[in-house]
């Protein structure tokens, strides 16, 4: 057993934690996510030049990671620092189904261009396999139309990677194909989200080229799935991050905050309640290196709904405890708790809720 | 033990659906159920139809011009406006500074301010809590120095609801560093136009500057302005308190809040099926709607305790844990009902006549909204910390 970091991956943690330190403050964070882009283009930029991307991938794909671990301490210290970046979107969803024929994207992910993935639709949910949108072979190239929702980055990607049916009924596993399309191709209605960042309902009726298709036509879903699990490992990381962070934010607070002639940490109501806070931030710890160390392995599946799962109730738990034991002050905006609570909240949202993912966990843990 | 209403509580409710069905504008019961916004109009309007049938002062006695009614009446009536989607009656008038007047004010103050209350001439905002004194309100510290007949007001209030709207605040003010803390308090009303007030909005977590700061520098208050004896205001405070927190329990709301919940969750679609039959699901709402049918009898309880003449003590306590801890969860629910479309944040489409369009469906656009608002619940009014320490006390004797 060794739960240390590599020193590569300790240098990496220390590096990004310095940078994010030196770059993110609360009214960079409130700024970038009221932008039009939806997160801050500036620390992209440092991000992209310092080769953060580049830790998503492994050294054949031209990156120096990849692995479950780099995608947990490069979250970790997002999350910490509350950086609303695209990398999950970019990196993550759309760079994990880019194989080997589609290198030149990899490189330019590397290189800092953003991509958005648009696969859930506005009935899916949280089911990977339900699929509308629908892409016909036609003379011209491929016909797609149909819709995708809340598509994270979208407005401020140039160009969307766009699930769509080649075939199959609307839950079959088999017929689902992705497209990569410029996002001058679709229609866009953007909107801000709650916690910050913006996302768009995108609909589709357009031709595209037969080399817009990224993989093999109708084999998809595995690919999609990979995605899916890796970018839930890199969300719960992030999670785990902003936990620290309200954390550390509630119990200075505690410190500091006077009532009835003491500072309100002295109430051992509230002590037992933030050790409690503090006993399950350490769980959701233990769950995301869980999931993040089977990310490759038979197990991930898994891994994937038990740590979705447990860091979806810890997530709840931290919100409404933190703003309880503020008061008043953890219901404005103003104050930096009110950014991460939502953003936190939010992440139950993503990829598969609690209730979710603990049906698949009982299905796969049967089987 | 007898569970069922009687005949005169019967009719009367179906007295007061027939006047719902007559005289609650669609309009504003649509807003309420969309979870639109309301305005300063929409409630003023919703008001003076109340007012009209005599009904706004609820809690109030029939020579002052309200009701009459008793605890079950009141209760009734409660459940039906909002079943019926009303707008809410905003209390700060009607249920906080009118009781204290007619306990505790001059003959001058209750002839020129309570039919003033019901008229909707003057909108009262609450001047109690500050930033060093939030459930701990003994601590205030905004000073009233005497100054011939005036006393000259400093300092400064906070978590001032809809005080935007307000032309008057009650407030508790400092007028005596002497003695305990509690003894050096007094209850003043103050004309929100005089100069030296300013009122700075505090947007909360939900995007919407619900609550406000109310800065006041050398403002001259007419010493008339004094409720009862001065140093004394401790008293009325905690009077105001116990009428602050007569239907704490909110009941009608939760009922609201599950009935949304269920349509909602019969909408949304999982794996195939209706939210609502995923047994995953379905259990947390069945448990909830367990805890609130327990907590509609343990408000009734309360209420029939009360209308027989015993004074709530720790009971109003225990009704506000539990009943903010199940709309709480119940908005949980909610947002968890909508999925991926709990993530949107359209706030212009939470305007009456809006043309922007919402993300999803329609019954998604508030509900994250409502789910931070409603994190409220449980640390205003008293935290709930506040009131676990009050049934420590006083019950348990611990």
């Amino acid at each position: 057993m060794n739960f240390q970091l590599t020193e590569e991956r300790q240098m990496l943690q220390d590096g990004l934690r310095r940078f994010l330190a030196g770059s993110v403050t609360h009214e960079s964070i409130i700024a970038a996510t009221e932008s039009p882009a939806g997160f801050d283009t500036t620390l992209w930029d440092g991000l992209v030049e310092m080769g953060l991307p580049g830790a998503m991938f492994s050294e054949d794909q031209g990156g120096f990671g990849g692995a479950g671990f780099d995608i947990m301490v490069v979250f970790e210290e997002l999350g910490r620092a509350g950086a609303p970046t695209p990398l999950i979107e970019t990196s993550l969803l759309a760079g994990s189904v880019f194989g080997t024929p589609h290198q030149k994207l990899i490189d330019e992910i590397i290189g800092g261009r953003v991509f958005a993935f648009a696969h859930g639709e506005p009935t899916s949910r949280y089911d990977l396999s339900h699929v509308q949108t629908r892409a016909e072979k036609t003379a011209e190239g491929w016909h797609l139309s149909g819709a995708k929702a809340v598509v994270h980055h979208a407005s401020a990607a140039d160009a969307l990677v766009v699930s769509a049916r080649t075939g199959g009924g609307m839950t079959d596993r088999a017929g689902i194909s992705l497209f990569l399309v410029p996002v001058d191709q679709v229609r866009l209605r953007d909107y801000p989200l709650n916690g910050g960042g913006r996302a768009a309902e995108v609909s589709f009726d357009c031709i595209l080229p037969e080399t817009a298709k990224i993989g093999e036509a109708g084999q998809a879903l595995s690919m999609i799935e990979t995605a899916d699990a890796r970018a839930c490992a890199a969300q719960c990381a992030e999670a785990l991050g902003m936990m620290e962070t309200i954390k550390t934010l509630t119990i200075d607070y505690l410190r500091q905050r006077r009532q009835f002639g003491q500072p309100i940490g002295k109430f051992q109501a509230l002590q037992h309640r933030m050790a409690d806070v503090v006993i399950e931030i350490e769980q959701a710890r233990s769950a995301v290196i869980n999931l993040c160390g089977n990310l490759d392995g038979p197990g991930r599946d898994l891994h994937v709904s038990a740590a979705k799962n447990l860091i979806g109730r810890v997530a709840r738990l931290v919100v409404e405890e933190s703003i309880q034991m503020h008061g008043g002050i953890g219901m404005t905006q103003e104050y930096a708790l009110g950014h991460f609570a939502k953003r936190l909240t939010m992440v139950d949202h993503r990829f598969g809720d609690t209730d979710f993912h603990l049906e698949r966990f009982i299905r796969l843990a049967v089987a | 033990m007898d569970l069922n209403y009687t005949d005169d509580q019967r009719a009367f409710r179906d007295e007061i659906r027939a006047f719902l069905k007559e005289k609650l504008p669609a309009r504003l019961s649509a807003k309420v159920a969309a979870g639109k916004r309301l305005t300063k109009a929409d409630y003023e309007e919703w008001h003076a139809i109340l007012n009209a049938r005599g009904w706004l002062g609820v809690t109030w006695p029939e020579k002052y011009g309200g009701t009459g009614w008793d605890a079950v009446s009141r209760n009734i009536f409660e459940e039906e406006i909002t079943a019926a989607n009303a707008p809410r009656i905003i209390p700060f008038g009607l249920n906080m500074l009118g009781p204290v007047l007619m306990a505790f004010g001059s003959e001058a103050q209750k002839a020129h301010y309570l039919p003033r209350i019901l008229s909707g001439e003057d909108w009262w905002c609450q001047g109690y809590s500050e930033p060093g004194a939030g459930s701990d309100l003994a601590n205030v510290q905004t000073s009233a120095v005497r100054n011939g007949d005036h006393y000259v007001v400093n300092g400064q209030k906070t978590w001032t609801t809809l005080g935007q709207y307000a032309d008057k605040i009650f407030c508790l003010v400092r007028t005596s560093k002497e003695s305990k803390p509690q003894q050096g308090i007094s209850f003043l009303l103050i004309d929100m136009n005089t100069p030296g007030i300013e009122v700075r909005p505090i947007v909360l977590i939900d995007g919407e500057p619900e609550v406000n700061e109310v800065w006041f520098t050398d403002v001259w208050v007419p010493v008339e302005n004094l409720v009862g004896e001065e140093n004394k205001g401790w008293t009325y405070a905690k009077y105001l308190l116990t009428h602050e927190r007569t239907n704490i329990a909110g009941v009608g709301f939760a009922r609201a809040g599950l009935a949304s919940l269920k349509r909602i969750a019969g909408e949304q679609a999982h794996n195939g099926r209706p939210l609502i039959e995923n047994p995953y699901f379905a259990a947390k709402v069945a448990q909830v709607e367990i805890d609130l049918m327990a907590m509609d009898t343990t408000n009734l309880r309360t209420i029939a305790a009360a209308a027989a003449g015993q004074a709530p003590g720790a009971e109003s306590s225990m009704l506000k844990v539990k009943g903010t801890v199940i709309r709480q969860q119940i908005n949980a629910l909610a947002r968890q009902a909508v999925g991926p479309y709990a993530a949107p944040f359209v706030s212009e489409a939470l305007d009456e006549g809006s043309n922007v369009e919402h993300a999803g469906p329609a019954y998604a656009m508030p509900v994250t909204q409502t789910y931070f608002n409603n994190r409220k619940l449980s640390i205003y009014g008293g935290s709930n910390e506040v009131q676990r320490q009050i049934i420590s006390k006083t019950i348990l004797e611990l």
